[in-house]
């Protein structure tokens, strides 16, 4: 078993588990990675597929289970460690020194000397050599940052060429490409694979899996839950074993009627919206009285676009209009004067002021309403937040610091600091993400209640149950594009996960398509 | 700041263009200076006070370079200049080598505190280093029983007042220690680290490369240069005042920003702390010269607006190239 078997696996990991401070982020994961083999690892958000890979990688320690390299067990301690194994990763967001030369970036840690000093010469030669292996002839002495994203990445593969990588591991690397650069990416990694290097790969995109994988491992909630040929699944099944929702298993939960639009004319509506590098060209129109949901997976550009509406991110072109108005929305700030509200996704860095009070950190938004001459009016203040407690259940007191929180709690807090704004608009981006059953039923209740009076809700969510039982029609997301609506009468789990996977459903490929912005 | 990828190439270019800038107009204030003035500018204790305060400024400021180059600051070697001077000075009775060896060894070992609790720790080193600003002081004002510690007269002192070609042998240490520099800077993986980790320690450590060490050794560099600098100020003056030190670290941080070392880490220059630190020394030696004159009056407080303005001028400038172009 412990005899190097030329013949076996490269990498075996089995029955890995890994907690973070008693949180599971790995219950039983397994990946196996055969030679000259290029593997697809996907999951959803929050899956474990990057804490499996930097337990491969030697970032982070694994709790249990084991991991094989050539048969052999291994327990990296660091990425130094790894490295020395021929495991390198190259990170989603290049993780390189940009301020550095290309030809430091592919021999940091290890320059070549002579009598004790860097050997630059060396070292430029080496850098040209590695690059010319992938076919890339750049300068070498400027700044890596200089460079496109696509080049810095190739100096990355260069990097892990020269370190005779044997299993590299690529954590969504397509992610910032062009589709011509994603090409070229592909074509070294072919080649890359025919000369004896395996490879891991994320993606989200599943045309590219299918593309340049053979194999596929899908983790679901730390778990692997398959580890198949890709020939042997398609997009479909592939994402309904991502998703964990049988092909068969229909939802059931659908309301028989739609909520009643309350006016002809949509109080939001997004006409071809754009926003580099996401958001490629979206279209939604929300009524009042009604919930609006928003599916796509991963990366298709769902929070890009509410950030995009609420004058968060810049908007590249595309016209948004609020009760068949135009108005200027290219701050918070505007689209809040124009009644929008948005609940972000990031409930810790977007959301909450952690050691402020429950009172102070509802009424954030609505403070320059509360001042009379420069005073906060506290009498009103507190009158508020009282209302607003008793109105959505909050279990808190008022002055109680808000990270004492539960997670339901933190959310209803968030949303009472909106509504209290009185919007006409909600944008909801994971609304119940991290929270428990019955706070997500309340908040969902609550936001049927608040359709039900007349807002206009968009709510985003990556559950599919959550997006089929609350919302009246579903726009589906893919690459940046609203490629279909999903009306009430044909919205199932099934119908969504089908438009997910393959884009197919209305007429997409006939939209002129834009070029990505460039950098 | 790994977003601002494209603006890379520009801020290398940007604040190599501020260091030329910086020599040209070192070069071009001396000249016009010695227009103004002819050979009296040059001449006795002008350019002597000149060049002792550039010399135990510029140790300082060399530290603050590499510290600076990691991304970090080291706040305390002001009062490590102070500290390191008075025991030196209590030591340098013991002879000149004792005396060098002992200052140059508290401070060290103030700097490696200050590294261990920064590398090994993980704490700010703006904390760090200000914590230590503060017990260093106490300390020193402490060991000096907050009287004014005398050199003996020495070795040491003949060593401050020899000049080889026209300068004191101070000047040549000082210039012997920056060509090492950089040296170390251009040609060793210990300099080219240095870099890297304050362009993104968090890449250095993912490409597999240690950096607590790197980053202990700069705080440790940076106070035994500090403490280096208490001793050669001791031999200069032939005494340690208690106010010694207060606010040079604040001078160092100008001379190293001036220079085009950028404040956030990962790009830098040690010749352009040098040219940044002479330029800034030969404005107050000028203000100081007018005054001596009666062309102008401008009382010594002044020279600190000067230096402060000055150094607003190159944030804005550095800010401007860290900013980059917007979006259009």
């Amino acid at each position: 078993m412990t005899d190097t078997t030329p013949e076996g696996p490269l990498l075996e990991m089995r029955g890995v588990t890994k907690s973070f401070r008693g949180a599971r982020a790995l219950d039983d994961a397994t990946m196996t990675v055969g030679r000259h083999q290029i593997r697809a690892l996907i999951g959803q958000n929050g899956a474990g597929k990057s804490t499996l890979i930097k337990i491969l990688t030697g970032v982070y320690r694994r709790d249990g289970g084991e991991v094989r390299l050539d048969g052999r067990p291994v327990d990296f301690r660091s990425t130094a460690d790894a490295q020395k194994s021929g495991v390198v990763t190259i990170y989603q967001e290049v993780n390189l020194v940009p301020k550095l030369s290309v030809a430091e970036n592919i021999f940091l840690g290890r320059f070549p000397r002579r009598r004790g000093l860097v050997d630059w010469a060396t070292m430029r030669a080496g850098a040209r050599d590695a690059l010319a292996t992938l076919s890339l002839d750049i300068d070498v002495t400027r700044p890596l940052g200089s460079y496109r994203v696509a080049t810095q990445q190739m100096t990355a593969i260069a990097r892990a060429v020269s370190l005779e990588a044997r299993l590299l591991v690529l954590d969504e690397p397509t992610s910032s490409l062009a589709e011509r650069e994603v090409e070229t990416l592909f074509g070294v990694m072919r080649s890359l694979r025919d000369s004896g290097v395996s490879m891991v790969f994320v993606s989200h995109r599943m045309d590219e899996l299918y593309e340049i994988c053979e194999d596929v491992t899908v983790l679901r909630d730390g778990r692997t839950v398959a580890e198949e040929s890709l020939a042997s699944l398609n997009q479909y099944e592939l994402v309904s074993k991502m998703l964990g929702r049988a092909a068969e298993q229909v939802a059931s939960g659908a309301r028989p009627a739609a909520r009643p639009r309350q006016q002809a004319e949509p109080v939001l509506s997004v006409t071809n919206a754009a926003s580099a590098p996401r958001l490629r060209d979206a279209s939604i129109d929300v009524y009042a009285g009604q919930v609006q949901g928003v599916a796509g997976l991963l990366g298709s550009g769902r929070s890009e676009l509410l950030r995009s509406v609420f004058g968060a991110d810049p908007l590249d072109s595309g016209e948004i209009k609020v009760n068949g108005d135009r108005p200027s929305l290219r701050t918070p700030g505007e689209a809040i004067a124009n009644r929008l509200a948005f609940l972000t996704e990031d409930r810790r860095a977007e959301g909450i002021v952690p050691h402020m009070s429950v009172r102070d950190n509802l009424t954030l938004a609505l403070l320059p309403k509360l001042t009379r001459r420069g005073i906060v009016d506290r009498k009103r203040q507190r009158q508020i937040v009282t209302d607003y407690i008793a109105r959505l259940g909050i279990k808190a007191q008022a002055d109680q610091p808000i990270v004492e929180l539960s997670g339901g709690n933190q959310q209803k807090v968030l949303l009472a600091r909106w509504l209290a704004t009185e919007p006409a608009v909600l944008l909801l981006d994971e609304p119940t993400r991290g929270i428990d059953v019955s706070a997500k039923a309340e908040i969902l209740a609550l936001v049927d209640k608040l359709a039900a009076d007349g807002m206009g809700v968009l709510l985003v969510s990556s559950e599919l149950e959550e997006v089929v039982s609350a919302c009246d029609d579903v726009t589906v997301l893919r690459d940046g594009v609203s490629v279909a609506r999903v009306s009430l009468d044909r919205l199932s789990e099934e119908s969504l996960m089908a438009v997910m996977a393959s884009g197919e459903a209305v007429p997409s490929s006939d939209v002129p398509q834009k070029d990505n912005a460039d950098d | 700041m790994s977003a601002a990828t494209a603006d890379v190439a520009t801020i290398g270019h940007r604040l190599a263009l501020q260091r030329r800038g910086t020599v040209a107009v070192l070069v071009l204030v001396v000249l016009l200076a010695s227009l103004r003035y002819g050979d009296a500018f040059y001449s006795g204790i002008n350019l002597t006070s000149y060049f002792d305060d550039a010399v135990k400024y510029s140790l300082i400021a060399l530290g603050m370079t590499f510290v600076i180059m990691t991304g970090g600051i080291d706040l305390s070697v002001g009062s490590v200049i102070l500290l390191a001077g008075v025991a030196g000075g209590l030591a340098s009775p013991h002879g000149a080598v004792v005396a060098v060896l002992v200052g140059v060894g508290t401070g060290a070992a103030v700097g490696a505190v200050n590294g261990l609790l920064i590398a090994h720790s993980r704490l700010e080193p703006f904390v760090v280093t200000l914590a230590t600003l503060l017990w260093a002081r106490g300390l020193g004002l402490q060991l000096a029983d907050t009287q004014t510690v005398v050199y003996g007269t020495g070795t040491l002192q003949s060593l401050a007042r020899d000049k080889i070609f026209g300068l004191t042998t101070g000047f040549w240490l000082m210039i012997l220690l920056f060509v090492l520099a950089a040296v170390a800077l251009k040609f060793t993986p210990w300099g080219r680290t240095v870099l890297a980790i304050g362009d993104s320690e968090e890449s250095t450590a993912l490409l597999g490369v240690p950096t607590r060490l790197p980053k202990f050794s700069v705080y440790l560099l940076s106070g035994a240069l500090a403490g280096l600098a208490g001793v050669v100020l001791g031999s200069q003056t032939g005494s340690v005042s208690m106010d010694t030190g207060v606010g040079w670290e604040l001078i160092a941080v100008a001379a190293v920003v001036v220079g085009g070392t950028l404040l956030t880490g990962g790009v830098g220059s040690i010749g352009g702390t040098l040219a940044g630190l002479l330029l800034l020394q030969v404005i107050f030696t000028i203000i100081n010269f007018e005054n001596g004159r009666g062309g102008i009056e401008i009382n010594s407080y002044w020279q600190n607006v000067v230096r402060g303005a000055f150094l607003l001028v190159v944030v804005l400038l550095q800010t401007g190239v860290g900013r980059g172009r917007k979006k259009s």
